[in-house]
Parts: C-alpha cells; structure tokens; sequence
C-alpha cells in the first residue's frame, strides 16, 4: 500500500515539477524585488509591516491559485486522457489514487511555500537589516497556510471527482472567497433566527473557515499567536480535510470511468 | 480453473439529460478462457468489445453478472497483480520518459526495487526501444507508444493480458512487431485475450475467437472451425450452356458467358454434378472449394442481425 501510495504522490509532485508549477516561485521574486521600491520609500517601521503583508499574502495566493487550477485536473485529466485505465488495472486501489493525487498535490504546494519562505526572510534580512526573535511568528503564519492549503486541496480533489475543470474551477474560488469570510457567516448564523440560523449555522459548518487561519495581519503587528489556536486550527483543518478527501473517495469508488 | 470465467456480464448506461433512458452496452455475457489460450474478441466498432474489457479491468462496473479471473472476483484488486492491460490508443503521461513510466508502473504493480531496473532495461531492448534514453514520450511516435504500451502490460511478468485493439492505428511494420511481441508471449505459454476488428490478425494469432456484435456474442469457437463450417460449397465452372437444364437442382449461383458456365455446388452433391456433367458430355473446367474465410463468418454473423433487425422492422 504505502509502495503505492508515495508512487502516485511522488508522480503527481513530478507532473507538476515538468509542468513548470514552480515557476510560480520565479514571479512571487520579481514581485519582491519589484515592490522594494515602493517599501523602501515607507517611513521606517512600516516597512517590515508592508513586507510581512505582501510576502505572506503572495505564499497564500500564489499557493491558493496552484491547488486550484492543478487540483481541478487531477482526477478529470486522468479520466479524460484514459491515463487512469492503466492505473485501476493494477493492484491500485480507488482510494489509494485519490490519497496518492492528494499527497502530492500538497508536497508540490509544501515545497513551493518552503522555496517561497526561505525568498521572503531573506527580503526581510536585506530590508530590515537582520532578523529579531519575533519573526520566528512568522512561522506560524506560514504553517497556518499550509493548513489552509491541505483544505483547499481537498476541495479541489473533490469537485474533480465529478465535475469538468471549469465547473470544478468555479466552485473551489467560490469555496475559498466564502471560506475567507467565514467568521462573517458564522456571526450571521448567531444573529439569526429561526430557519435563517439553521441554515446559517449549517452553511458555517460546511462551508471551509479560512478567516480563523488567517493571521498575516497578527504577526505583521508581532503579535503572538496562542498555542491553542494552533491546536484548534491544525484539528480543524486536518478533520476538514479528512471529511472532504473521504467524500471525493466516496464518489470515485462508485464511478464508471466512460 | 479458467484463466476467465465471465458469466451473465451485462452492461446498461443511463442515458439522456434526467438519465431516465438505457442503453445497454453488453448483454448478459458468457464466456470462458483456459489458460494459456489467445482468444481473439472481435467485433465492429461499437459491438462492446472495450466495455467488456473495462469491466474486466474495474474501470466500469457491471450492471449484472460476475466474472473471475484466475479464480478470483474481478473485484478484488490482488488479481491485478497477474493481469496485464493494454487499453486502445492508448496515452500515457506523457512528461515521463519511458524507463521513468515504466519504472511507475512496476511499483504500482507491487515489483520489488531490485528487479525493477532489470526488468526495464530488459522490456525496453524486447520492444526495440533500448536506445530512446529519457526522451520523453510527448515526443513519441505513435508506433513507439504502442510498444510502450505493451512493455507497461509485461512489465510485472503477468499471467494473463489483455489487449485492447492492439494493432489499430499502425503501420504495416509495426503491426507485425505487435503481431511478433503478441507471439512471443503466446509462446511463453501466457493467457492472451485480445480485442480486434482486423481479422487477419485473429486468424494468424488466436486460437479461439468470440464474435461480438451490438453487445451480444454471435459464435465462439476454433478458428478452423469456422472456415470448415462454412467451407461447404464448390465452385464448378464448365464448357456447355446447354447442359445447364439437366443440372440445375444441383447449382446455384450461375452464371453464363458465352458457352462458359460458373456455379456453386454444396460440396456433398460435386460428385453426382460431376457424374451428370460427364454423361452430358459438358467439358470440365475447374473444380474450385470455396475456401471461406474467418471474414465470411464474421460478416455473415454481424449481417445475419442486421437482416433479422430489418424483418422485424418490414
């Protein structure tokens, strides 16, 4: 099984590698060196702050864009190219395929946000002149990422299990812009009544929450980020994920591959 | 124990926008395959032959009906690991080079790493492709992907193969290295079922073949079988039109140029046409057997339906 499994994540990380994903890494350094002058002519102080929020918000977005627009193919390529035929007729597993494209996706986006990482503390070496104990946060808020990754990676793999790219493209950035609100629905849900906070409170529940992931703007402020936070969070999103991944397995186990 | 049992297989799709409407693909099909037999399954395009063999592989499921292969359910994943699969035109992951696709599939099939790479190299230099390097199979002919193709069914030293149109698409020479790779493994004594709609193939090939036509199977039997079953008729051509009165309950299919005459006789009755012949004084010609071929008995099945189909219809 595990023989299996890291072949497929590993053939799914190397697809993505020949197909040239981590370019990506190429525009996320034109970006910051683009913006250096335009930081460099902030009052002192804000610098950092304006670093911190454009080269946190770039590994989020960028990675964000990536588990879309590589995730909505994963399965439906497979299926599309018939490459999968010569998958399903090996002792493979339906699940294993569908952990296996899960896993690799995430290693590809791992590897991109760790390149991107090593890129923006070492921006922030060369804009602030070295590096204090409380940019060690900022670790935190990148992990937090990774955390939202592993759901919006789920959630893609899920819409490819039944819906054509472009289908699958619309509802994963319509997932991701409703889980970027998601402490708004879920205070709407406790100001609700009736029927309106049932479905509220259910949407909430459903829905991804990524706003409690999101804490750029925390650490741009060198404001810790408590312990138990963490904990919620990486339950929250590993659960979350597990939910999703074992639906996208549920649908493929059942489907006839035309 | 067969290497296929397949029994009652049958396969519906749900068609149109609410799925209400069914097309069936295959019906209730019954087959067996003894090991180390070539069966050769033809049939039109479009007579179920793929869907047979994606329901064998797992890639559809069945509507009814179980199959086993080397006496498992064709369900548990573990009998994957004798089987070896060609599906047709086949497209593989094309940023990989093949030692690379090949080395993927071999983990899949579950090939410890040491035997692995020897295995590769082995198949690559089997299916003339040792000198491709890390070319990546984008840049690939289609020839080239074909062999690939079947060095990915071999790769694991499998039991029993399945071809899916194994020479369609192909030029005159790589189908005979396909022809050559297919009879090398019919030679090491493997299971072969392989699907086609060139029925040259089959005969040179096969030791038995299913015909398959509208997702119902027309006749299984020898492939000799089929050219003496229907290698029942003769053709007698003489000199003497005037002589055709006297014999006409025996001929069929005449046909008269000049004094010459050209008629088909049911090879039971040739010696009591030739005897009439010779007390009519006709002079003899040529006495041809109608030597039909796998080709005649497959177009007779697939026509035989069309016919019926119109009978009904009229």
């Amino acid at each position: 099984m595990t023989s299996r499994l890291s072949a497929i994540t590993l053939n799914t990380f190397r697809e993505a590698v020949r197909d040239r994903v981590l370019y990506n890494l190429v525009l996320f350094v034109l970006l910051l060196v683009a913006s250096a002058p335009v930081i460099s002519q902030i009052s002192i102080g804000m610098e950092k702050l304006m670093l911190v929020n454009l080269g946190l918000s770039s590994i989020s977005l960028f990675g964000v864009i990536i588990a879309i627009f590589v995730g909505i193919g994963l399965v439906s390529k497979e299926i599309e190219k018939k490459t999968l035929y010569t998958i399903l007729s090996r002792p493979v597993r339906r699940w294993e395929f569908i952990a296996g494209k899960y896993l690799g996706l995430l290693l590809t986006l791992v590897v991109n946000a760790v390149l991107m990482t090593v890129g923006f503390y070492l921006a922030l070496l060369v804009f602030t002149h070295g590096l204090h104990q409380a940019d060690g946060m900022l670790l935190v808020a990148i992990y937090f990422i990774i955390l939202q990754f592993m759901m919006m990676v789920a959630i893609t793999l899920l819409f490819s299990t039944f819906s054509t790219p472009i289908f699958s493209a619309i509802f994963a950035f319509s997932l991701f812009v409703i889980g970027t609100f998601g402490n708004d629905l879920r205070n709407f849900a406790a100001m609700s009544h009736g029927a309106t906070m049932w479905l509220a409170t259910a949407a909430a529940y459903i829905m991804p929450n990524f706003a409690s992931l999101n804490v750029i703007s925390q650490v741009a402020h060198e404001q810790s980020v408590g312990a138990q936070l963490v904990l919620f969070n990486t339950l929250y999103a590993l659960l979350y994920s597990v939910a999703v991944t074992a639906a996208a397995v549920l649908i493929f186990e059942r489907r006839n591959l035309k | 124990m067969h290497a296929l049992e397949i029994q009652g297989l049958a396969k519906d799709y749900a068609v149109g926008f609410w799925k209400k409407t069914s097309r069936t693909a295959l019906k209730s099909l019954h087959l067996n395959i003894t090991q180390g037999e070539t069966f050769g399954f033809l049939g039109p395009n479009g007579a179920g032959k793929t869907t047979t063999l994606k329901l064998l592989m797992g890639i559809i499921f069945p509507t009814s009906g179980t199959a086993t292969i080397l006496g498992r359910d064709i369900g548990d994943p573990e009998v994957k690991r004798k089987v070896g699969f060609l599906p047709e035109q086949p497209y593989f992951y094309d940023y990989l080079s093949a030692p690379e696709l090949l080395d993927y599939y071999a983990r899949l099939s579950g090939m410890a790493a040491g035997a692995r790479q020897k295995r590769i190299e082995e198949l690559l230099e089997r299916v003339g492709l040792r000198d491709v390097g890390n070319k990546q199979l984008r840049k690939f002919s289609k020839g080239m992907l074909q062999r690939v193709g079947i060095a990915q069914a071999i790769i694991h030293d499998p039991e029993i193969v399945f071809l899916d149109e194994p020479m369609s698409g192909l030029d005159p020479v790589g189908r005979h290295d396909v022809r050559e790779l297919i009879q090398q493994l019919k030679d090491q004594g493997k299971t072969i079922f392989f699907s086609t709609h060139i029925l040259s193939d089959a005969e040179a090939l096969c030791d038995r073949v299913g015909i398959i036509h509208k997702g119902e199977l027309r006749g299984v039997g020898v492939v000799n079988d089929f050219r003496s079953s229907v290698a029942d008729k003769t053709e007698v051509i003489w000199l003497g039109a005037g002589v055709l009165a006297a014999v006409t309950e025996l001929v069929s299919d005449t046909h008269t140029t000049g004094d010459t005459v050209r008629g088909t006789v049911q090879s039971a009755d040739l010696d009591r046409l030739l005897e009439k012949l010779r007390q009519q004084r006709a002079r003899l010609i040529s006495v041809t057997p109608i030597n039909r071929t796998l080709e005649d008995y497959f177009l007779a099945q697939t026509r035989e339906n069309e016919e019926e189909k119109e009978a009904v219809r009229s």
